[in-house]
């Protein structure tokens, strides 16, 4: 990973940004510049809250060699609550305590060190909900 | 439109670990085979299918590397890539040069040479197939992407792990048969169930191999091909289409979009009907490919993809032999080379090789986790 690519993707990775159609108000993360639904190019910023359930998830044994060092590590597909669906790791959580429907929240953690580049990047991950008791 | 398209020759290199040849070295000897098989020695255009070699081996500009070191002279040669699926759409970019009347032998050669790196790098560049932002920059590997896909396939269609085991077991079936297959011995089902887990609920049986090769086909008009021979086997139909490339932005996590759509072109120029055709050779990568391949292409309903399997009707003497050379899963997955194999395969399997008598075969290329699917429909010509 090289500076200016991890840099120019912080309003997504940091914020979870993403895109609104002002046309049809179809939701695209990350950011599309053509609306799916109905193919207008007007579109506006949308920041996602950060909540869903994962839909589907594995646990990797046999990583990308960019990530050999974060073993054993769950990666998940997650349906934000607005819509759409997003790849990320899970944390916080054992494997076997994941199930599809298991609601999770986004959190920012570390994604990578020791690439080409030397930098540590961060970004979004997702772990199950924690309930607070409140006084 | 121009005449009809024929393969009239055929060269598999041996898929396997081949330490002491080159890209280059593998990509000549299928050449030489092709042009052994066909009877000619020279074509007016080279069309070359790889996924990575710049990544694999710090070599691109294939087209012209490979025109030059296999002596085919100042013709134009070019790379196509779509992944894993590159070798089938270097095909279809092969057949428009014969369809279109531009040329009046084309060679293509899928070649991917995948052992000079070690395994953690050949995962990271597989990877680069998937959205490299939003998907493999997550650790997400191309075997935890279809692993994902497995997953909520059990989910959605109550079907078990241990059922999709079956698809690793019929491509090892015919597999003995194959002199090209890089493991050329059958498998039990319960070696697949038993295996070690890569990403659940995937085995390290579910996943076709790591592995050097290079196939190449040559392709004419019908009526230049009837010069050589009585029964040509013809280019029926072809159809190539893409999807999302990322797994998460699928309409159906579940469905292979891609692949209907390039099913329906194909059927439709080859004019016909799933139940027309004879046999298969499926993009059976992960096994969770082999069945959503099957229901996509119109062989099956959604979620019954592993139906006919569990019956033994892909076996050769069933209602729909598939892999009849060991499918990717065992005649082995050297991505970009993947599709021309197949095609090669399915010549094989037309021409008539004692085993089956059929007439009209598929074969069906699939790149990514989906993002582009290839089908072509081949037919006996006589």
């Amino acid at each position: 990973m090289n500076v200016p690519r991890h840099w120019r993707e912080q309003i997504r990775r940091y914020r979870l940004v993403g895109s609104k159609c002002t046309d049809c108000g179809r939701l695209s993360f990350p950011n599309r510049a053509v609306c799916p639904k109905c193919n207008s190019r007007n579109n506006e910023n949308y920041q996602y809250v950060g909540r869903g359930k994962i839909i589907s998830f594995t646990n990797i044994n046999s990583p990308p060699k960019e990530h050999k060092y974060n073993l054993p590590f769950a990666v998940a597909l997650i349906q934000l609550m607005e819509g759409p669906v997003i790849t990320a790791q899970i944390t916080d959580a054992r494997a076997e305590e994941l199930e599809i429907g298991m609601e999770v929240e986004m959190v920012t953690r570390k994604i990578m060190e020791y690439n080409d580049d030397g930098i540590i990047c961060y970004g979004y991950k997702f772990r199950p909900i924690v309930e607070y008791a409140h006084p | 439109m121009g005449d009809n398209v024929a393969v009239i020759g055929v060269g598999l290199s041996k898929v396997g670990e081949h330490w002491e040849k080159s890209l280059r070295s593998l990509a000549i000897e299928s050449i030489w085979m092709a042009f052994e098989d066909s009877g000619i020695d020279k074509v007016d255009a080279l069309y070359v299918g790889n996924m990575s070699s710049g990544s694999f081996v710090e070599q691109e500009h294939l087209g012209a590397l490979i025109a030059d070191f296999a002596g085919l002279g100042p013709i134009p040669a070019v790379k196509i890539e779509a992944a894993c699926g590159s070798g089938g759409a270097a095909f279809i970019e092969g057949y428009m040069g014969i369809k279109s009347g531009m040329y009046d032998y084309v060679l293509v050669t899928g070649v991917e040479k995948m052992t000079d790196v070690l395994p953690s790098k050949t995962t990271s560049i597989l990877a680069n197939a998937s959205d490299r932002d939003y998907e493999a920059f997550h650790g997400v590997s191309f075997v935890a992407l279809n692993a994902l896909v497995m997953k909520r396939y059990m989910h959605e269609f109550n079907v078990k792990r241990e059922e999709l085991s079956i698809f690793p077991v019929i491509s090892h079936k015919n597999a003995p048969f194959s002199k090209h297959a890089m493991y050329r011995k059958e498998i039990s089902l319960e070696a697949v169930i038993n295996s070690p887990i890569i990403a659940d609920p995937l085995t390290l049986m579910d996943c076709a191999p790591i592995c050097d090769g290079a196939a190449s086909v040559i392709l004419c008009s019908e009526k230049k091909a009837r010069e050589f021979t009585d029964i040509p086997i013809l280019v029926s139909g072809v159809g190539i289409a893409t999807d999302t490339l990322g797994v998460h932005d699928r309409k159906h996590i579940t469905t292979l979009s891609a692949a209907v759509e390039a099913s329906k072109k194909a059927y439709k120029m080859a004019e016909v009907t799933p139940k027309d055709i004879d046999i298969a050779e499926i993009h059976d990568a992960f096994s969770i490919m082999s069945a959503l391949s099957l229901e996509d292409m119109g062989f099956a309903k959604k979620g019954q993809g592993t139906k006919m399997a569990l019956e033994g009707q892909h076996y050769i003497g069933g209602e729909l032999p598939i892999n009849l050379y060991g499918g990717l899963k065992a005649r082995g997955h050297p991505v970009g080379a993947t599709g021309v194999y197949q095609i090669g395969e399915l010549v094989y399997s037309l021409r008539g090789d004692g085993r089956v008598d059929a007439e009209v075969g598929l074969a069906e290329n699939i790149g990514g986790s989906g993002a582009t699917v290839s089908v072509c429909v081949l037919e006996r010509g006589d």
